[in-house]
């Protein structure tokens, strides 16, 4: 499969939209002209499309459907909450250094493995480490034992199921249950409702899309890129050639895991609140659907459907808060069955379209001409 | 035969005709034997004052100042309407029966009726003829709470009351009510009542209720004085396992080693071990029973998807809401044999009138509902397959996707048909209730699980292997080019395939709204788990998916009773399960192949 529209779009278009991104809109807003929700809610809507890239890069690269994305995504946003919680100091409910939570729960003091997340820099290295040291736990078990296909999204979305089941209730690891954190009041010495934090989030987050695409772009269009598609489409003829197949998805596994951390983790201060309801599989194969949407397989298209799929999401769920379920439900179905390449894969659909056509009328025209001919001939 | 002979018989007539409902033919000859037996006495007393009612007895203790007189009269009501007594010995302990003091000086028992008016008054009914009290001024009367004296009761008068219930619930008919009076007498350890009870064993026929008895009676050897009887006692109690004994025997092995009597504490010690070793067996036991009936859940869940998945290849996500399909499909089933039911739909309002049946009738709904939720489930499934699947065959993940995109759809439906809540399915009676045998519970719907269950895979079984359509599956799966080649029509193959998983999916539902609650996501709490049990028993292999259920079920069940932590067991399971794929990635049973994917 040819990535169907980002080799050929030209890269100062790319450059275009990520200014406008990382410079036009936060500018915008600072001047007024965009409204703080609505800067925060393309926040989220950024974050999201950096889940996305993450499920491209196993799916539409490397042919794994991961079904356990949201879990790297909420794990990211766990790490990052910790610190948040710790940061809310004295301000919360019951006046104490304590996260209300644990007050709640009647602990006494801090359980050790909070205390560390008092620093911002080390909850940032745990953004990344933690969901990566448990993607490559998981893709060494699961990809020396050669699972895959459909058996991978199975044993994820078992892994996904698991991990929420911890984090709702308390007793294994203390992480707030069901209502996990909220009520944030800080980061980095910043009062996290401002607009100027706000602001500086948003900006965060687009660099961080920008760099993640980037990188993600150079690596798919390298040797690696290469493999990573070719294990994709015969896994068996990379093995035979002499590559490891199982290091080249765990790579790619973990560090679609770390991606998704780091969306997490700016998820998290810009929306207020992390819960184990986003660890579910719902939220990865939503995640999914935007990839599919967008158009799997290529770059642009995480980012066009995760931006798409949410900005038509926050319309329907006002507009139609019954029905947006199902029209969810019908897009998906929809597009699996008719656009398998996704909104990318459209002028492509059509341009083939028209050059069947155009074969069928030649080779039409070639017949008439036969048929004109051979009377003459005769 | 004088007038109070034939009001008892009257009586005795109304009270067999409230046991019989419960208690059936045993509980009417009782009621007849009873009533032949006064009508007789009567004749030979004829002299005796004429016998009073049950509120008047009442009304006449509660006036009454002398505490023994009151005793008395409270414990002659022994043998009168347990019912009646109960009822009206209640009132009078929780303070509802006042004394109300006429002109003439005379007391009587009253109850406060009607509502309470402005000046705090209520109107005053006798106790005794349950009548309106008339004032000497001919109208009724009306008073305050303070001007009404409240019947009062001590500590000895409750004990005789206490006595007088206890002893009508011993006699009870109800095996049941027989049961319970019995353990709570031996919980009382009262001496006195031991005469009693050895005289209520010698004329018990009920094997559960005689078991009961004899270590109620154990029990309250305990505190004879005698310390031979106590140590006879306990050894009869280790030798029983009676877990009720424990806290008994420990207060007596105190008492026992603060007097120095070494053979009572040691004869304690070994009764305590008795207990904890039958307590063991007991959980153990029941472990195993509910690991077996959590594995046949699996197993009904999963059996639908080792069919769909493991012989079609097919990730039908919308597996979960097919047994919702099935589980509602009962619950309409129920509402029609029943009172009908009212749906309001995207702001539509339909009304299904419903059968109106009662009972037995009624309780017949789930034979009903188990052909008709397979129908509709394989229907549904049969669109799914036609609508969105047969697109998909060749592309397994898409299918994937798809049919995750048509749960939502499903889920939102039922959401909007029937309510975001849960509904209610009733259990017919022959499901609920259970057995206790030897302390272990065996609820009966869980029986029935298991029971389904079997009946299931070997329904499953004989399609596959003992009919043509089984044939064909099998041919197809095998290999669908070379089946297409000998003249097999695949297609069609592959929707019944898929109609018939969908179909036991659906039967799954009619199953699962018999042990928990009916929601639109009922069917996701099992998605994950039927899926872990189709891969860890190996894909095609039915053989496999039964071991697998079982194994995951007990192993589950006995994790959550080891560690005492349901989500931990459930953790270590899906581990354990991941683990497990290392060592056979193919699951328990592979279906050989030289194929390269």
């Amino acid at each position: 499969m040819k990535t169907a529209l980002t080799g050929k779009l030209p890269t100062v278009f790319l450059l275009a939209i990520a200014v406008f991104l990382v410079v036009v809109m936060p500018a915008a807003n600072a001047m007024g002209w965009v409204d703080n929700f609505t800067l925060n809610t393309w926040g989220k809507y950024l974050c999201y499309a950096m889940l996305a890239i993450a499920v491209d890069m196993l799916w539409g690269y490397t042919g794994l459907l991961s079904l356990g994305q949201a879990l790297f995504f909420t794990l990211g946003g766990y790490m990052m909450g910790m610190h948040l919680m710790l940061m809310i100091g004295k301000l919360g409910q019951y006046k104490s250094d304590l996260p209300d939570f644990m007050v709640f729960l009647g602990l006494k003091e801090l359980p050790s493995y909070w205390t560390p997340f008092y620093s911002f820099s080390f909850a940032a290295l745990m953004v990344i480490i933690v969901p990566g040291v448990i993607a490559w736990i998981f893709g060494y078990l699961a990809f020396r034992s050669r699972i895959k296909g459909v058996y991978f999204s199975i044993l994820t979305q078992a892994l996904t199921y698991g991990a929420a089941l911890i984090f709702y209730s308390n007793d294994i690891i203390t992480m707030g249950g069901n209502n996990g954190f909220t009520d944030f009041r800080s980061v980095i010495g910043m009062d996290i409702r401002s607009p100027e934090t706000q602001r500086a989030l948003y900006i965060a987050t687009a660099i961080a899309l920008t760099l993640v695409f980037i990188g993600c772009k150079w690596l798919t269009t390298s040797r690696f890129g290469l493999i990573q598609r070719a294990i994709r489409d015969s896994e068996n003829r990379v093995l035979f050639s002499g590559y490891s197949a199982a290091n080249f998805k765990l790579f790619v596994f973990v560090l679609s895991a770390i991606i998704a951390g780091i969306g997490g983790a700016l998820y998290v201060p810009q929306v207020g609140i992390i819960n184990p309801g986003e660890m579910t599989t719902d939220k990865s194969l939503e995640a999914v659907v935007w990839v599919a949407v967008g158009g799997r397989g290529t770059l642009v298209g995480p980012v066009i459907g995760a931006v798409g799929v949410n900005a038509m999401k926050s319309w329907a769920t006002r507009a139609y808060p019954d029905l947006w379920v199902l029209i969810l439900g019908a897009t998906f179905v929809l597009v699996v069955l008719f656009m398998p390449k996704g909104i990318v894969g459209i002028p492509g659909q059509i341009r083939g379209f028209f050059d069947r056509r155009k074969h069928r009328q030649n080779v039409r025209e070639e017949d008439l001409a036969a048929a004109n001919a051979k009377p003459e001939a005769e | 035969m004088g007038v109070v002979a034939r009001e008892l018989l009257v009586r005795s007539f109304t009270m067999e005709r409230a046991l019989s409902g419960r208690a059936g033919f045993f509980g009417r000859m009782l009621g007849i034997s009873m009533a032949c037996l006064l009508a007789l006495g009567s004749r030979l007393h004829a002299q005796d004052p004429p016998a009073k009612s049950v509120r008047e007895v009442v009304a006449e203790a509660a006036v009454l100042l002398d505490a023994d007189q009151q005793r008395s009269l409270v414990e002659s009501l022994a043998t009168a309407d347990a019912d009646e007594v109960s009822l009206w010995l209640a009132k009078w302990k929780e303070g509802e029966i006042y004394l109300y003091q006429d002109a003439a000086g005379n007391d009587m028992a009253v109850l406060l009726t009607g509502e309470v008016d402005a000046a705090g008054t209520f109107a005053l009914s006798s106790v005794a003829a349950s009548e309106p009290v008339i004032g000497s001024d001919g109208n009724p009367v009306r008073a305050t709470k303070d001007e009404l004296y409240l019947a009062d009761t001590d500590s000895k008068l409750r004990r005789a009351m206490k006595g007088v219930t206890d002893l009508m619930a011993l006699k009870s008919p109800d095996d049941e009510k027989r049961l319970r009076a019995v353990e709570a007498t031996g919980n009382e350890q009262d001496l006195e009542k031991l005469p009693l009870l050895e005289q209520v064993l010698a004329t018990e026929k009920d094997s559960k209720v005689k078991k009961a008895l004899k270590q109620a009676i154990a029990m309250l050897k305990l505190r004879s004085d005698d310390p031979a009887v106590r140590t006879s006692a306990v050894q009869e109690l280790g030798k029983m396992g009676s877990i009720a004994a424990q806290g008994a025997i420990k207060a007596v092995r105190s008492d026992a080693e603060a007097a120095g009597n070494a053979a009572l504490v040691a004869a304690c010690d070994k009764a305590q071990l008795d207990i904890d070793a039958h307590i063991s067996r007991v959980n153990t036991a029941g472990t195993l029973f509910r690991g077996l009936s959590l594995g046949s859940v699996l197993l009904v869940v999963a059996i639908g998807l080792a069919i769909t998945f493991g012989l079609m290849g097919v990730i039908n996500m919308a597996h979960g809401e097919l047994i919702v399909v099935g589980a509602y499909t009962t619950y309409l089933v129920q509402n029609l044999f029943g009172a009908g039911i009212h749906m309001s739909p995207f702001g539509y309002e339909i009304d299904i009138p419903g059968m109106n049946l009662t009972g037995t009738s009624w309780s017949l709904y789930f034979l009903v509902a188990i052909p008709a939720s397979f129908l509709t489930a394989a229907g549904v499934g049969l669109l799914l397959e036609r609508g969105v699947i047969r697109f998909l065959y060749k592309r397994p993940l898409e299918s994937l996707l798809a049919t995750w995109g048509v749960s939502m759809i499903i889920r939102q439906l039922f959401r909007l048909v029937f309510g975001a809540n849960n509904v209610q399915v009733d259990s017919p009676s022959y499901l609920s209730g259970n057995w206790t045998i030897n302390d272990v519970v065996f609820g009966w719907n869980r029986v029935f699980v298991i029971a389904f269950a079997a009946l299931i895979i070997f329904l499953t079984w004989a399609v596959l292997n003992k009919t043509s359509l089984g044939l064909l599956i099998r041919a197809v799966m095998q290999n669908r080019g070379m089946a297409a080649c000998m003249g097999v029509r695949t297609e069609r193959v592959n929707m019944m395939t898929f109609a018939f998983g969908s179909g036991l999916a659906g039967l799954a539902g009619a199953f699962l709204s018999q042990i928990g609650n009916v929601g639109p996501n009922l069917g996701q709490n099992y998605i994950v788990d039927s899926f872990m049990t189709v891969v860890v028993g190996g894909v095609g292999n039915i053989l496999g998916t039964v071991i697998s259920a079982l194994g995951i079920g007990m192993a589950d069940q006995s994790l959550q009773q080891i560690l005492g932590n349901p989500v931990l067991g459930k953790i270590l399971v899906l581990g354990a399960i991941i683990l497990f794929l290392q060592w056979k990635p193919s699951g328990l049973f592979a279906t050989r192949s030289r194929s390269l994917d």
